[in-house]
């Protein structure tokens, strides 16, 4: 029987970058970094409250996941905007939204009162989007 | 959104100032309140006092500087703690390891991950990429 969810992933365009966005402005921690031979990388990182899910922060390239043209369309589908892979949560959203801001996160639309809840949406630095609710 | 904006910027202030003494009364000032109404704004947002958060920062920041190699003593002074027992003492509390428990501990995890990495990635992805074709990645018997 299934238990939960332990390993999702995001397609980035740049891991260092990608890195750089989770680690240091998110405020994701490192789960696993583990270097696989020349320009290859195992990263995974998790939201601070949830060490055990493992985001991997999956680059997109040429071989036996994309073939035959797809990481060139996969990486134009990214940069264009259009995955949002999930929704975030966090305690306030307007002290976060000028968190996150203030260390150069770009916001796709501001804290704002829909019918379902309080939702900010932001991007990546490869163009992936996710919606941010604030905890009721 | 403004007085966000006030509780952020301090919040960020001790983010980035964690390592030097910090007066906390000064950062209320500059947020422009009165030291109860940050301290109750602050708690209200973050779920801690500054003085709270400030030392959960040290404590994290703390853990970033073991895991990088440096001695007890060099990461309390560093993180702008005055005495190697408070910090220990704080870290354990928070941790629920001492600092030199936690370092091995670590060390010892990315001494694994160097040496076998396959025990750490789902074998369907090590597949997808063709790293268990590798023989210098195989997993030790």
């Amino acid at each position: 029987m299934i238990t939960k969810l332990n390993h999702v992933s995001i397609f980035v365009l740049n891991q260092d970058s990608a890195y750089e966005f989770y680690v240091n402005k998110l405020g994701f921690k490192v789960h696993t970094d583990a270097p696989m031979g020349p320009g290859m990388r195992w990263l995974t990182v998790c939201p601070p409250g949830q060490p055990d899910l493992e985001i991997t922060l999956m680059p997109i390239e040429d071989g036996m996941m994309f073939k035959d043209g797809a990481a060139k369309q996969m990486r134009e589908l990214v940069k264009k905007g259009t995955f949002g892979f999930g929704v975030f949560e966090c305690n306030d959203l307007n002290a976060t939204y000028e968190e996150l801001k203030a260390k150069g996160v770009v916001f796709k639309k501001p804290p704002t009162k829909e019918f379902y809840g309080y939702e900010a949406l932001f991007m990546d630095d490869s163009g992936n989007w996710f919606s941010l609710g604030q905890k009721k | 959104m403004y007085l966000y904006k006030r509780i952020v910027q301090a919040k960020l202030y001790i983010d980035n100032h964690f390592g030097s003494e910090m007066d906390l009364d000064n950062i209320a000032d500059e947020a422009c309140f009165s030291k109860f109404h940050f301290i109750r704004l602050f708690k209200a947002i973050y779920d801690s006092t500054p003085h709270q958060y400030l030392t959960r920062v040290r404590i994290e920041n703390a853990k970033k500087l073991l895991q990088e190699g440096n001695s007890i003593n060099e990461t309390c002074f560093m993180v702008g703690f005055e005495s190697v027992s408070s910090f220990t003492g704080l870290f354990r509390r928070y941790v629920h390891l001492t600092p030199s428990a936690f370092q091995r501990q670590f060390m010892e995890r990315e001494e694994r991950i160097k040496n076998i990495p396959l025990q750490f990635i789902p074998n369907c992805f090590a597949e997808q990429k063709g790293w268990t074709q590798k023989s210098n990645f195989q997993e030790a018997v």
